[in-house]
């Protein structure tokens, strides 16, 4: 039976990518080991090596093709003595159907060529009923993944000011671990865009020294996982020296790199920081989740005078939001955004939690409750007033977070909401959070730990008595 | 368990010029015999507060290391960077920092160098280019490259000095700092203050390496043992180490063999070694006798000394007269200076 090859993954999160170039065509002989295809993402092209083999039977994407979901059959390959009558014997391809509108690529390795764009494998759940209120009404927007906002935003700070430079692991020749730094050394150069050794205390120590001279460093951590190694440095030495000094010596730096569940990379490679360094003065803490508010963010974070902790996500990277196309967008840190207005129950969240908040709120409406949608997107300093009057309103609280619930931000979310607005409390603030465990691998078990859109619709209900 | 082992009291050997350092002129011995007992006198006067209780928490004094810092600082030039652990009083008094607001500080009140919220460990002087103060043992080998990294960015031909001692000197972060300080050749003086004891462990309990002038020979940066008793021999070793680091060729590495002749911190009761040993470095070895001996045989008069213990008193004097009556903190300064 003719065997289908399908769309690799290049990586843990990648959902889809395009079909760049076929190498071999349809009726030559492959081997295993012979590269048949180049696919790519925003992030990287990679070669598609054939595991079998035989004669290639049938290009099932043709290439050129953006968005191909991960797991598509995009050919199939004839073993000895198939021919290609035995084609229709091949398991029914689950294919979509491609379109054919031609759009361009919004790949920064894709030169530019037009691609035939297939159904979206894993749209975003980036529905925005509020406007911003930072954007200007009739401000031209462009669609942008959030690894190209991050990578914007450090780029135009760095031409606005000679003192911001960015440090890291493999941020510089490789482009960057998941491509955030992508062409900032080749715009900047080896003396702003410094590849480190695999030594984060050593380097964030170096960045945060280098910041009580006044330089403004951005440190990126390949993962706030590994961040643990230097958090020495950035709560005693960063957060700290400020109020040691008698506010002599500050320290204006920006710690930026993914935090929180990746896809299937475990308990060490999994954990959600927002409570740790949300927990300490000295520190403001950004955690955003729309594109806009990634770029906004980051070049506020950027230009504050204090050190920043810039949660990403690495879920989020290849997703793509509308970004204000201003030349200078800037979003102030400290305040939330209320995304969708509703009446009978507020839902709190941040970073990757939106996305379960945003589809929990989906479903909700289609049983007739109205959600309010708030995006904290600064954990510190935490935007109460938004949160409080949002839930006078509403009378119900949901806090949503990837992160464990003891001590975490939604037992400070529902502390503050105790304090400030308990009258008005129609039912206890309700918790949806990581389960407290460490991240299992198991592709069933992870998704349990996780919080889900089901889970919080079921707290919603709850606190709504429905 | 094992009684510790008392560390062998041999004295510190000077390699760095045969053991004859270059000569001072009258001036330089007589600034060094200055800027040496106004930290000897000023650290006598805070171990005396810590006994009244006008000085709180830990206080760890600089006694008998005297001659490293002043001799390094002797060495630098306007705009290099001094970067410390918490042994610190020393150094802030050698840039040049005032001794009242040091002394205030010590006593946590509002004309402190931290206005009263850093303490005896967390004191820094933009002014007199000095970073700190770092109470984490380590931290500031790391901080202090970070220094010299600004250095090279600006291309400001300037040196930091950092300085960290024999415990510090066995953090992972101080080899991470050599690797990347050596990889981009960063301007940085590592000055290791071994005094024999990181608290109450002595060297040889605790390092594999006991010459500290190679703890950089794996990352190529070379390392010299200097007499840190000898003020002389340690500012020819800094004029040599500023020297290689303004050519841009990297970091430098010196073991300054000091002693502290007071413990760990006001709270230690030094049974780790013994009185003789202390005794035989403070009757041979001690940097201030040496300066004041040589300028006797160079016929300087005893009241010319006199004037010079009269004038260190006075500020002395007049620094813990300050810090006793200047008024605690403002209460609204405890929420100030958290963010800028």
């Amino acid at each position: 039976m003719p065997i289908q090859v399908l769309m690799p993954a290049l990586s843990p999160t990648m959902e889809k990518g395009n079909l760049a170039k076929w190498l071999k065509k349809e009726g030559e002989t492959i081997k295993s080991g012979d590269v048949i295809a180049e696919i790519e993402t925003d992030k990287a092209t990679m070669e598609v090596e054939a595991t079998d083999e035989g004669t290639l039977g049938k290009i099932l994407i043709p290439e050129g093709t953006a968005d191909v979901a991960v797991n598509t059959p995009i050919a199939t390959i004839l073993a000895d003595g198939e021919t290609a009558a035995d084609l229709a014997k091949a398991p029914a391809a689950p294919a979509p159907s491609v379109a054919q509108e031609v759009a361009e690529s919004r790949s920064p390795v894709g030169e530019g060529k037009p691609m035939i764009s297939a159904p979206k494998a894993a749209p975003a759940p980036q529905a925005v009923a509020e406007p911003d209120p930072e954007v200007p009404a009739g401000t031209e927007m462009v669609t942008q993944t959030i690894r190209e906002a991050l990578r914007d935003a450090m780029a135009e700070e760095m031409r606005r000011d000679a003192d911001v430079f960015v440090m890291g692991e493999e941020v510089a020749e490789y482009q960057g671990a998941y491509k955030v730094t992508q062409g900032l050394l080749q715009e900047f150069g080896a003396k702003r865009v410094i590849d480190t050794p695999i030594t984060e205390h050593g380097f964030a120590g170096i960045g945060v020294g280098a910041a009580m001279t006044g330089l403004k460093p951005i440190v990126e951590f390949m993962t706030f996982n590994f961040a643990m190694q230097a958090i020495d440095q950035i709560i005693n030495s960063a957060a700290k020296t400020l109020y040691m000094s008698g506010g002599q010596m500050g320290c204006s730096i920006v710690f930026r790199g993914p935090n929180g569940a990746a896809a299937r990379v475990a308990a060490q490679h999994s954990q959600d920081y927002s409570a740790w360094y949300s927990n300490v003065p000295g520190l403001k803490v950004v955690a955003p989740f729309s594109a806009a508010d990634y770029k906004g963010l980051l070049k506020a974070a950027i230009r504050d005078p204090n050190p920043v902790i810039f949660l990403e996500n690495e879920v989020l990277y290849g997703h793509t939001g509308e970004v204000p196309k201003l030349d200078d967008f800037v979003i102030p840190i400290g305040k939330a955004r209320i995304v969708r207005s509703g009446s009978h129950v507020t839902i709190i969240s941040w970073s990757n939690g939106m996305t379960y908040a945003l589809k929990a709120a989906d479903e909700l409406a289609k049983d007739g409750i109205e959600a309010e949608v708030i995006d904290l997107r600064t954990l510190r300093p935490m935007d109460t007033e938004t949160i409080v009057n949002s839930v006078k309103k509403t009378g119900r609280a949901v806090t949503v977070e990837e992160g464990w619930a003891q001590s975490g931000v939604g037992a400070e979310i529902a502390a503050r909401i105790m304090e400030n607005a308990f009258d008005y409390l129609d039912a206890p603030v309700a918790r949806v959070s990581g389960k407290d465990v460490p991240m299992p691998y198991a592709a069933n078990l992870e998704k349990l730990a996780l919080p889900s859109a089901a889970e919080v619709v079921e707290a919603a209900k709850a606190v709504c008595y429905r | 368990m094992a009684a510790p082992k008392k560390a062998a009291a041999s004295a510190p050997q000077d390699k760095t010029n045969g053991g004859s350092p270059p000569e001072f002129t009258r001036e330089q011995e007589l600034k060094a015999l200055r800027d040496m007992l106004l930290i000897r006198r000023f650290e006598e006067k805070a171990g005396q507060l810590y006994g009244m209780g006008a000085i709180g928490g830990f206080c760890h004094l600089y006694i008998g290391q005297e001659a490293v810092v002043v001799g390094m600082q002797m060495a630098l030039k306007e705009g290099d960077q001094v970067i410390t652990g918490y042994r610190d009083h020393g150094h802030m008094l050698a840039t040049g920092m005032e001794a009242n607001g040091v002394m205030a500080e010590l006593t946590g009140r509002r004309g402190g160098y931290s206005k009263g919220k850093g303490g005896s460990m967390h004191m820094f002087s933009k002014e007199k280019h000095f970073y700190g103060g770092h109470g984490i043992v380590g931290a500031q080998v790391s901080l202090g490259t970070g220094l010299a990294f600004a250095n090279n960015y600006r291309g400001n031909g300037n040196v930091s000095v950092t300085y960290f001692g024999d415990g510090a000197a066995n953090q992972g972060q101080v080899y991470e700092s050599f690797n990347m300080a050596e990889l981009w050749k960063l301007p940085v003086i590592y000055v290791i203050e071994n005094n024999r004891y990181a608290m109450g462990t002595a060297v040889s309990r605790a390092s594999a390496q006991q010459d500290f002038s190679k703890r950089g020979a794996s990352f190529n940066i070379p390392g010299q043992q200097v007499d840190g008793m000898d003020v002389r021999a340690v500012k020819a070793a800094g004029d040599e180490a500023a020297a290689w680091c303004r050519a841009g060729k990297g970091p430098f590495i010196l073991e300054m063999q000091t002693y502290r002749y007071r413990g760990h911190s006001m709270s230690d009761p030094a049974k780790y070694r013994t009185r003789e040993e202390v005794e035989k470095v403070r009757h041979d070895q001690d940097p201030i006798e040496q300066v004041r001996n040589r300028l006797l045989a160079a016929k300087v008069s005893e009241a010319d000394l006199k004037a010079i213990d009269a004038e260190v008193r006075d500020i002395v004097n007049a620094s813990a007269d300050f810090a006793q009556h200047d008024p605690e903190p403002d209460a609204a300064e405890l929420w100030t200076d958290i963010y800028r």
